[in-house]
């Protein structure tokens, strides 16, 4: 019995053991990203001169490795998706939240949840087989259909269902009780929603952008199907452009030697870019976090 | 751990990070009795017989200081087995909480726990799971069914297969969290017989609400305020000639 | 009572609302023409030749099923355990305080953070730089495992919280240990909300693309033999033959991916809500 009793003692002990390594791994796992890409990408910046790095030429048989074009066409497409994506998106859950018959909200919020698990590389197909063709048909100047426009579209359809559904959550995560106070002083359904709680939700929403932000600045597949591919600075919404996850992957299968060290440099540029978005990201959940309470505590 | 189950208490003291629950406590609790512990919500009930069994141990930042023992032995000493020591000292909590599995899963959890099982002493277990269910009395009712989800009995066949589960391990000493305080009157009766029926083998500690199920069951009574003790006597005693000014408003419905 | 002021701020605020219904319009309209688009384009492409034929007449995707098959298996039974035994650490051996799960939930949080791309140069730089295994599936599943495992381990951690907490007091009560009472009681109680997050881990796999871009060496043209062979998935696929002049072959496969996935997230959702009723009721 006494025996029996150790046994468990100890087997309670290395399962614990077994539990907070598993916990670990996540930590080791990210250290391990972290130095094997730093070691890898960071020297190499060094030994080409961070001036050629972050240069505009890229030509790999003169050995300029400049990946400022790709950063511009970057920040380009994030910034016109992001913003085509939020105001749908918010438009959206706005109307989600007060606008709709509250009987059809549950059945749509279901369907945006399953479109928010499609491939990316369905969306880039999407962008290939509708998008490129209608711009370059029908819009485009200058008969060119990939490029920052295409990209943009195609990943502002992606982003919509994060947007919408971060957003009404922190839309639905505002106290009734400011809607009703709004009601009672007079204010239209219209103006409560408008004025009363949207800005209540605000740093809810802003998360919603900055999470939404994040996935276009590291989406890869739905970008390189449209973004036709030359490493050029962008000058024009209608001209092949190559974004750093477009550059990684073109060259991901035939670069050797140094134009392969420079794809993981370009890696590491976009993990800090990531990082960047991660520590926002949490300081704005903070925020909602810390204005939710207070909130609670005004209404207690 | 000993033959002898009675509990003594002395100048115990518990601690909810800064907030002081239980203040200066003593109290003896004889073998084969029912002690009912009374008094408002809050007051430190369930928090005191959550001592015997080591149940605070799980609550983040409590602390308990004093001499508590069972049977002479100190249960907060370093060489105490705290899982030996819940196995001696069963529990029966406010709102049923069977196991969503079968029936006779729920019944031989303990008994596993403690090295019953396999193909060879399966005799042994299903003699077991049906002994406890009839000291239950649910046998009759659930006989048929052991293979069933335990989710699917009703509140008071559940609050009775708890109790079922807690003699499956063969404890001492039983205690029950307002046991009766979820249940409809006609199951409240049924486990007011079966406290009657257990005490004969089981010390048995618990606590209640609601004061005539006290004068019903218990052989004595402790009521408690604010995390102290006030009274401390036979069930009679205490309901009929009570000491203290603060117990007399309480069991006359003058507050609480 | 009414100025003309206060009508004409009423009417702002209607045309605001009519705003949000056309933004709705829009984002119904363009979410449901990419799946109309992709099923129509390339479901009259959808043969048995693409599906199950030989590589050597046309294009196929059966290395591709193979491929991720095996990524599936690999990242599945390395995420799963690890994922697993990471949430059950995370909600039932530590106070929300202690500094270790402060480190612990920032990595998980970082990890879940970065492009997936990033991970397919980890994998390079580890599986084919580093440890010299060229490409392969076996590489690739392990950077997906590593990729999934914020997912798995937030949703499992999700499913562990929802075990009351009277159940696992009713365990100790009767002198179980604390790993009994984990596997005996509460990963039985939230088993189905575990498998349901596995089925979403298995879509997020399937999807994947970018990371397999790097480590498993797109060859769309043969079988993989073996879990250290070189190969292809659905998803890669779908942009080998949409970048390579095969616009029919990619639609077609990417109607395959896209009914697929959603089934998949379907099934996840169904089998959630069945679980989801039957347990616990009295909890």
């Amino acid at each position: 019995m006494v025996n029996a009793y150790r046994f468990i003692k100890s087997r309670d002990k290395i399962m614990r053991g077994v539990f907070m390594f598993c916990a670990a791994f996540s930590v080791l796992a990210l250290g391990c990203i972290c130095v094997f890409l730093f070691v890898n990408g960071i020297p190499f910046i060094n030994r080409v001169g961070v001036s050629n790095f972050f240069g505009t030429r890229w030509h790999l048989s003169g050995a300029s490795y400049g990946i400022l074009s790709m950063i511009a066409a970057s920040l380009y497409v994030t910034a016109l998706s992001t913003a085509i994506g939020v105001s749908v998106g918010l438009l959206t859950a706005i109307s989600l939240y007060k606008f709709c018959p509250k009987k059809v909200v549950p059945p749509i919020r279901q369907m945006i949840n399953l479109l928010a698990g499609i491939p990316s590389v369905i969306y880039g197909l999407f962008g290939l087989i509708t998008i490129v063709p209608f711009l370059r048909e029908r819009v485009s100047p200058n008969g060119v259909g990939y490029g920052i426009l295409a990209a943009s579209l195609v990943l502002s359809v992606m982003i919509l269902p994060t947007i919408v559904s971060v957003s009404l959550d922190a839309l639905n995560a505002v106290p009734k009780s400011y809607y009703e106070g709004a009601l009672a002083l007079g204010a239209t359904k219209e103006q409560s929603v408008f004025k009363v709680m949207l800005p209540a939700a605000k740093s809810g929403i802003l998360a919603a952008v900055v999470l939404s932000i994040g996935r276009a600045v590291g989406e890869t597949m739905a970008v390189i199907m449209v973004i036709g591919g030359s490493p050029v600075m962008p000058k024009s919404l209608f001209q092949s452009v190559r974004t750093m996850t477009a550059n990684i992957a073109m060259g991901a299968t035939e670069l050797l030697g140094d134009a392969k060290t420079a794809l993981v440099s370009t890696g590491v540029v976009l993990f800090f870019f990531a990082l960047l978005l991660n520590v926002s990201f949490s300081l704005l959940k903070g925020g909602e976090k810390r204005e939710n309470k207070s909130s609670q505590k005004k209404g207690a | 751990m000993d033959n002898k189950f009675n509990m003594t208490v002395k100048n115990c003291d518990l601690y909810y990070g800064d907030f002081h629950a239980l203040k200066n406590v003593s109290m003896d609790i004889d073998e084969h009795e029912v002690t009912a512990l009374i008094g408002p919500s809050g007051c430190g009930k369930s928090t005191f017989i959550r001592i015997f069994n080591r149940m605070n141990d799980l609550v983040e930042g409590c602390r308990v200081t004093g001499d508590i023992r069972i049977g002479g032995r100190n249960i907060f000493d370093k060489s105490t087995d705290v899982p030996l020591l819940r196995k001696n000292v069963g529990m029966v909590f406010q709102k049923p909480n069977p196991f969503p599995m079968s029936v006779y899963d729920n019944i031989a959890f303990a008994p596993r726990t403690f090295g019953m099982g396999g193909i060879k002493k399966r005799r042994e277990l299903d003699a077991v799971v049906e002994r406890s269910l009839k000291q239950a009395g649910l046998w009759d009712e659930v006989k048929d069914r052991l293979r069933k989800n335990a989710m699917g009995l009703s509140g008071g066949q559940q609050q009775r297969l708890c109790i079922a589960r807690a003699l499956a391990a063969e404890p001492k000493i039983l205690l029950m969290d307002e046991p009766t305080s979820a249940l409809d009157p006609i199951s409240t009766g049924i486990i007011e017989d079966l406290i009657n029926e257990l005490k004969v083998n089981y010390t048995i500690v618990i606590v209640t609400h609601n004061m005539q199920q006290a004068t019903r069951i218990s052989d004595k009574t402790a009521f408690f305020l604010l995390g102290e003790v006030v009274e401390y006597g036979s069930t009679e005693e205490v309901f009929t000639k009570p000491q203290n000014k603060k117990t007399e408003n309480y069991i006359t419905g003058r507050f609480g | 009572m009414r100025t003309k002021a206060h009508k004409r701020k009423v009417l702002k605020y209607v045309c605001l609302k009519i705003a949000a219904l056309c933004g709705l319009a829009i984002s119904l309209a363009a979410l449901v023409s990419v799946i109309v688009f992709v099923l129509m384009r390339g479901l009259p492409y959808v043969n048995a030749q693409l599906l199950f034929g030989d590589y050597g007449k046309s294009p196929s995707i059966k290395p591709a099923f193979a491929g991720t098959m095996y990524l599936i298996v690999i990242s599945i039974a390395i995420a799963a355990p690890v994922g697993i035994g990471s949430a059950i650490f995370l909600t039932e051996y530590t106070n929300s305080k202690s500094r270790l799960i402060k480190i612990i939930r920032v990595a998980t949080e970082t990890l879940a953070g970065i492009p997936s791309i990033v991970y397919g140069i980890f994998g390079y730089l580890v599986f084919v730089a580093a440890l010299g295994l060229k490409y392969s599936l076996i590489g690739g599943g392990i950077t997906l495992a590593v990729m999934i495992l914020p997912v798995i381990v937030r949703s499992t951690e999700e499913s562990l919280l929802a075990v009351p907490k009277s159940l696992r007091e009713g365990s100790y009560a009767l002198g179980s240990s604390k790993v009994r009472t984990i596997f005996s009681v509460v990963l039985p109680c939230a088993a189905s909300g575990i498998v349901t997050s596995l089925i979403l881990a298995v879509g997020r796999v399937i999807s994947e693309s970018a990371v397999l871009i790097l480590t498993i060496g797109m060859v769309v043209n043969k079988m993989p033999e073996n879990f250290a062979s070189p190969g292809t998935s659905l998803a890669l696929d779908v942009y080998y033959f949409g970048s390579h002049g095969y616009p029919e072959q990619a639609a077609a496969t990417g109607a395959v991916l896209l009914v697929l996935v959603m089934s998949i997230n379907a099934l996840a959702t169904v089998l959630g809500k069945i679980f989801g009723k039957g347990e616990l009721v009295n909890g």
